[in-house]
């Protein structure tokens, strides 16, 4: 029911949305739960275990009943607080975890067999047998009991994640916020206001209380006007802080789009920020919570503060006939603003005996509510006194038990509150998280006076502390009451049947739980929430810990500050995974990087083949060619016989230069680069320190103080990475600079017989085996372009790479390859570039997989005794060379018909086929058109006194079990002659 | 967590590449023997407390930094270039 002349709504806005498919009428500035409750809807969900009708506790995002799925289809969002998400026009609202509705919910018959379903029941009764578990218990209980549900469609909603840098974070924007904010942006530092709500004014818009003379919600307009108007402000709405992370940095989810009927295409839904702030403040405010009596779930039943609340702010009527119980002054208040409105009051049941009655209501001193009654909305409490006991009629009960400042953000890392007698309550203490402070109701400063000047005070001492000069803001007048409460956490009913008082409404924990943890030995507070679930729903115990813990330290005869709390952790409200990671959806998980020749690649229909972020081409498929094979067979005799183009753009290239950078390469490689020649190449190798291989290429000595190194495509980050190492870290004065120019070069392989044909009908200048013999490089034009030349092969033919800047990468590589075309020959992919290495015994990461040697792969040699090098003295070390080493050897199949595989394992002919007996296993495999057989490399114990022999070659999970003959791993043109041509 | 890089200013952990315990820089002679060098590439101590070690400024100026942090309280005191500290060793 809605109240004449109440509230922050604006009645002239009328907005419109459906729940459960009936319309509710609302205006501007409702939330679901104010709009829906106005119209007098009492049943909003149901709860997760035994389906009981559950209504509105509270108005802020800790409800732990109201929760709703708004939308259908790919765009359904679940469990979102009915309290806090605003209504626009054609909003779909929808209950969950019942069926048909939340109205009338047949999982309902669960709360019948509740005596069976206390705590630990399913350890209990579920336990056997086990097999069952996984395929009929945990499905049919998840069936029961649950929350919203995702849609399973693709989530196409747009998130964002952002980043923001403050002086001061000022954490929630009630008075003590406000203030806080206000005191350090007139001081001229940057601040950033953040707050959950769609309005700034926190408590204030929630009570009818003044501020200078004027109602407190205006006073928190005037000074979010006066924020707004600055430029080292930024006020930030529905703007949740969710965590405390190290040096200040702070997690915020907002809500962007998420209240909007027609958000821009661009407008994201939320907005994950990550805001690193130089000092901040905590003014997070205060949550009510209630009191564990009997059947105190019953929609109708309320926090006191919501009750005033929905009046005040919505200008909504909870009841028609309200009582109010509480242990403390705040609950007065309730009944104060109830009566103004008109509201009648069915009586104010205060659990103290030594309070003064105000006001024109029926009041009961020394009273408890001991149950209630009524079925899907609350029709009758029974209070107890020293009258006796009573039953009272009433269809709305605001419940007060205390308020629980909201410490959470304080004890993200590791921080535990102090218990403090005179407020029930845990407060912060001091130097919880370095540069956070507590202002307002999150420090215990339970009236508004207080709270604005905390927020001054605090706001003074950051703007010290960053040095800055504190102005002299003065705090409004404001109340001043004093908060006086006596503990009530509990009141006593029959522990027989079915009568529960519930503690945590979100998991269904009930004080009788609790108990039962402790009587079952769960005494530690960790112990008994994980038994009982007690604080681990959404919620996050916000509404309920402390009145469990309060129950345990009873249970167990304890206090309360010796029982201790559970840990806080992040995120303070849920977080979507969708916002988390926000941007790392789809290719942005997973970035893609092109070479300069991916177009015309895929102009020729190519299959790619992804290399780490790069994409390859796996083959040029032609018409007529039906497999891979096929194309790969082509590509590969076409190299062997004419010439074929392929873009080796993706390996890493660095250049290095200065007057130590042969030092330097003879340092970070086995062998000397020092000694080589300008306009030559040289094949080199290097170890980790560890004494392992790390990666191979080739470096081409340009000038006297200029080389250009390449590594392979899978470790050119880690090469980079390690070369700045050494040299900054190992040897920083020797004068040498080195960047990467992976990027701005596109290089091309040109292999085959007719390779410097090919080259000569491009280049400006001609080249021929005297002028560039193998392995010679240099400078080259084309057609007036500078380019690079290297006579170098990775495939064992006459073979050359030609670099060009990258801009001419496209037009280049289209030329080269119809130009083959022409010569017989033609593009290859990486099918076809593997198997011509396999040829020729070649390794990749295939092979250097991180745990061979130099001396492993046949390389031993080029470990240079002349000078040290990273990894040459860990090689030495006794078990990383001699015959128990398994050595890299060629494995051809005696029936030259038989397919091969990748990770098959190797046996000597006579052996059992057991992993003891494994001698070693196979790293590369593929078809060579040119031996007509399949080949493969792989490492084998001792291999090289094994060629000749026959071994047994088994891969169990390919069932393939052949014998295959040892060999040397170079199949093709041992003497090397082919590329020397 | 925010480590403050002597080039950049203060940046986050996310622009940082970690290595692993400073002691990557005592790089030992290759004569040293068997355990400094088994020391230098394999054994690592597991503080409760301050530690020094090896980050990247992957993100930013690609320098190598040492820097001095708790790994109980997470508070980072600081950061050196890995050079200067190098230097500093001789």
């Amino acid at each position: 029911m809605r109240i004449s002349n109440k509230g922050l709504i604006d009645r002239s806005s009328p907005v419109s949305f459906t729940f459960d498919g009936k319309k509710v009428d609302g205006f501007a500035g409702d939330t679901v739960a104010s709009a829906a409750l106005a119209q007098g809807r009492k049943v909003f969900g149901r709860s997760f275990k035994y389906h009981r009708p559950r209504g509105v506790m509270t108005t802020g995002s800790e409800e732990p009943n109201a929760l709703v799925t708004l939308h259908s289809g790919a765009a359904q969002d679940p469990n979102i607080r009915a309290t806090t998400q605003e209504i626009y026009d054609g909003l779909q609202v929808r209950g969950q975890n019942a069926w048909p509705s939340v109205d009338r919910d047949l999982m309902g018959v669960n709360d019948l067999f509740a005596p069976f379903f206390g705590a630990g029941f399913y350890y209990k009764t579920f336990m056997w047998p086990g097999a069952l578990w996984e395929k009929l218990w945990e499905p049919m209980i998840r069936r029961a009991a649950g929350l919203g549900a995702l849609s399973g469609e693709h989530d196409t909603s747009r998130n964002e994640k952002a980043y923001a840098f403050c002086d001061l974070l000022v954490i929630g924007a009630g008075p003590a916020g406000l203030m806080a904010a206000l005191t350090a942006a007139r001081a001229g530092a940057d601040v950033i206001l953040a707050d959950e709500d769609a309005r700034f004014g926190g408590r204030l818009l929630l009570e009818d209380e003044e501020i200078d003379g004027k109602p407190g919600h205006i006073w928190a307009s005037e000074v979010t006007a006066e924020l707004e108007g600055m430029d080292n402000v930024r006020l930030m709405t529905r703007t949740t802080v969710t965590g405390v992370f190290d040096q200040g940095t702070y997690g915020a989810l907002e809500r962007v789009g998420q209240h909007l009927a027609d958000p821009a295409d661009d407008l994201p839904r939320e907005c994950f920020w990550r805001i690193v702030a130089k000092r901040a403040v905590l003014a997070a405010g205060a949550l009510e919570r209630s009191v564990a009596f009997a059947n105190n779930d019953r929609p109708g039943i309320m926090m006191a503060g919501a009750v005033r609340g929905y009046l005040n702010r919505y200008g909504v009527a909870t009841g028609q006939k309200v009582a109010i119980f509480g242990n403390n002054d705040s609950a007065w208040k309730t009944a104060r603003d109830l009566q103004a409105a008109g509201v009648e009051i069915t009586a104010l049941i205060d659990s103290r005996s030594d309070v003064t009655p105000q006001g024109d209501f029926p009041v009961i001193t020394g009273g408890l509510v001991s149950d209630t009654r009524g079925h899907g909305a609350l029709k009758e409490i029974t209070v107890q006194s020293a009258s006796g006991e009573q039953k009272i009629a009433v269809d709305c009960l605001g419940v007060s038990g205390g308020w629980n400042p909201s410490v959470h953000m304080l004890c993200h890392m590791n921080g535990r509150p102090a218990w403090d007698e005179a407020t029930q309550s845990f407060l912060p203490v001091e130097n919880m998280v370095p540069g956070l402070v507590a202002v307002g109701s999150a420090a215990g400063h339970f009236n508004t006076q207080a709270a604005l000047e905390s927020g001054i005070n605090e706001a003074n001492k950051a703007l010290t502390d960053i040095g800055l000069k504190s102005t002299d803001t003065k705090a409004p007048q404001a109340e001043d009451g004093a908060y006086n409460i006596t503990a009530l956490w509990d009141v006593p009913h029959e522990s027989k049947g079915y009568k529960r008082a519930w503690l945590d409404y979100q998991n269904d924990v009930s004080t009788k739980d609790v108990r039962l943890a402790a009587k079952e030995n769960y005494a530690s507070v960790e112990h008994m929430k994980r038994y009982t679930t007690q604080g681990m729903a959404p919620d996050q115990g916000k509404n309920s810990n402390v009145n469990a813990l309060a129950i345990l330290a009873d249970a167990t005869g304890r206090d309360i500050p010796t029982t201790g709390t559970t840990t806080f952790r992040p995120p303070y409200v849920p977080v979507s995974m969708a916002a988390l990671g926000a941007g790392a959806r789809g290719k942005g998980f997973a970035p893609e990087r092109f070479v300069t020749s991916h177009q015309a690649t895929v102009d020729r229909n190519a299959p790619m083949i992804e290399a780490g972020l790069w994409y390859r081409p796996g083959y040029y498929p032609r018409p007529g060619e039906k497999t891979w094979l096929e194309s790969c067979n082509r590509e590969v005799t076409s190299i062997r016989n004419a010439v074929g183009v392929t873009d080796v753009s993706t390996l890493g290239k660095i250049d290095i230069q200065g007057p130590d950078a042969g030092a330097f390469l003879d340092f970070v490689y086995t062998n000397m680069f020092s000694t080589l020649k300008v306009g030559r190449v040289r094949y080199g190798l290097m170890l980790r320190e560890d004494g392992h291989v790390m990666d191979d290429g080739t470096t081409a000595r340009l000038g006297e103080n200029h080389y250009v190194t390449t590594t392979t495509t899978a470790a050119a980050g880690q090469v980079m990475k390690h070369m700045e190492f050494v040299h900054q870290a190992l040897c920083p004065d020797l004068n040498v600079r080195f960047i990467s120019v992976t990027e701005q070069w596109a290089q091309f392989a040109v292999a085959g017989p007719k390779s410097r044909e090919l080259l000569n009908t491009v280049l400006d200048d001609k080249i021929d085996n005297d002028s560039w013999p193998f392995m010679a490089c240099g400078d080259v034009t084309l057609s007036g372009v500078k380019g690079r030349l290297f006579r170098i092969s990775f495939s064992g033919e006459h073979a050359y790479e030609i670099a060009v800047p990258s801009r001419y990468g496209d037009a280049l590589f289209r030329d080269l390859v119809s130009r083959a075309e022409v010569l017989g020959g033609g593009a290859y992919g990486m099918e076809a570039l593997n198997v011509l290495r396999i040829e020729k015994g070649f390794i990749t990461h295939a092979e250097i997989h991180g745990r061979v040697t130099a001396f492993d792969i046949g390389m031993g040699r080029m470990v240079s005794g002349k000078k040290d090098c990273i990894g040459k003295t860990a090689s030495e070390r006794p078990g990383l060379h001699g015959d128990h080493r398994e050595h890299m050897v060629g494995l051809k199949p005696v029936d030259a018909g038989q397919d091969l595989s990748n990770g098959a394992h190797l046996f000597f002919a006579d052996d059992d086929i057991t992993a003891d007996n494994s001698r070693g296993y196979v790293t590369s495999v593929g078809y060579s058109p040119t031996l007509d057989t399949y080949l493969a490399l792989g490492f084998l114990e001792n291999g090289p006194a094994h060629y000749g022999k026959k071994i047994r070659f088994k891969d169990h999970l390919r069932g393939i079990d052949t014998m295959v003959e040892v060999c040397n791993p170079v199949f093709l043109d041992p003497e090397g002659g082919r590329s020397r041509g | 967590m925010r480590i403050k890089c002597p080039l950049c200013g203060e940046r986050d952990r996310r622009e940082f590449y970690y290595k692993g315990a400073a002691i990557d820089l005592a790089r030992p002679a290759p004569d040293a023997g068997d355990v400094a060098w088994d020391d230098y590439i394999h054994n690592r101590e597991n503080p409760a407390g301050r530690t020094k070690d090896l980050w990247q400024h992957e993100m930013g100026c690609g320098s190598w930094l040492v820097v001095e942090r708790n790994t109980v309280t997470h508070e980072v005191y600081g950061a050196e270039l890995a050079e200067d500290v190098k230097r500093g060793m001789k």
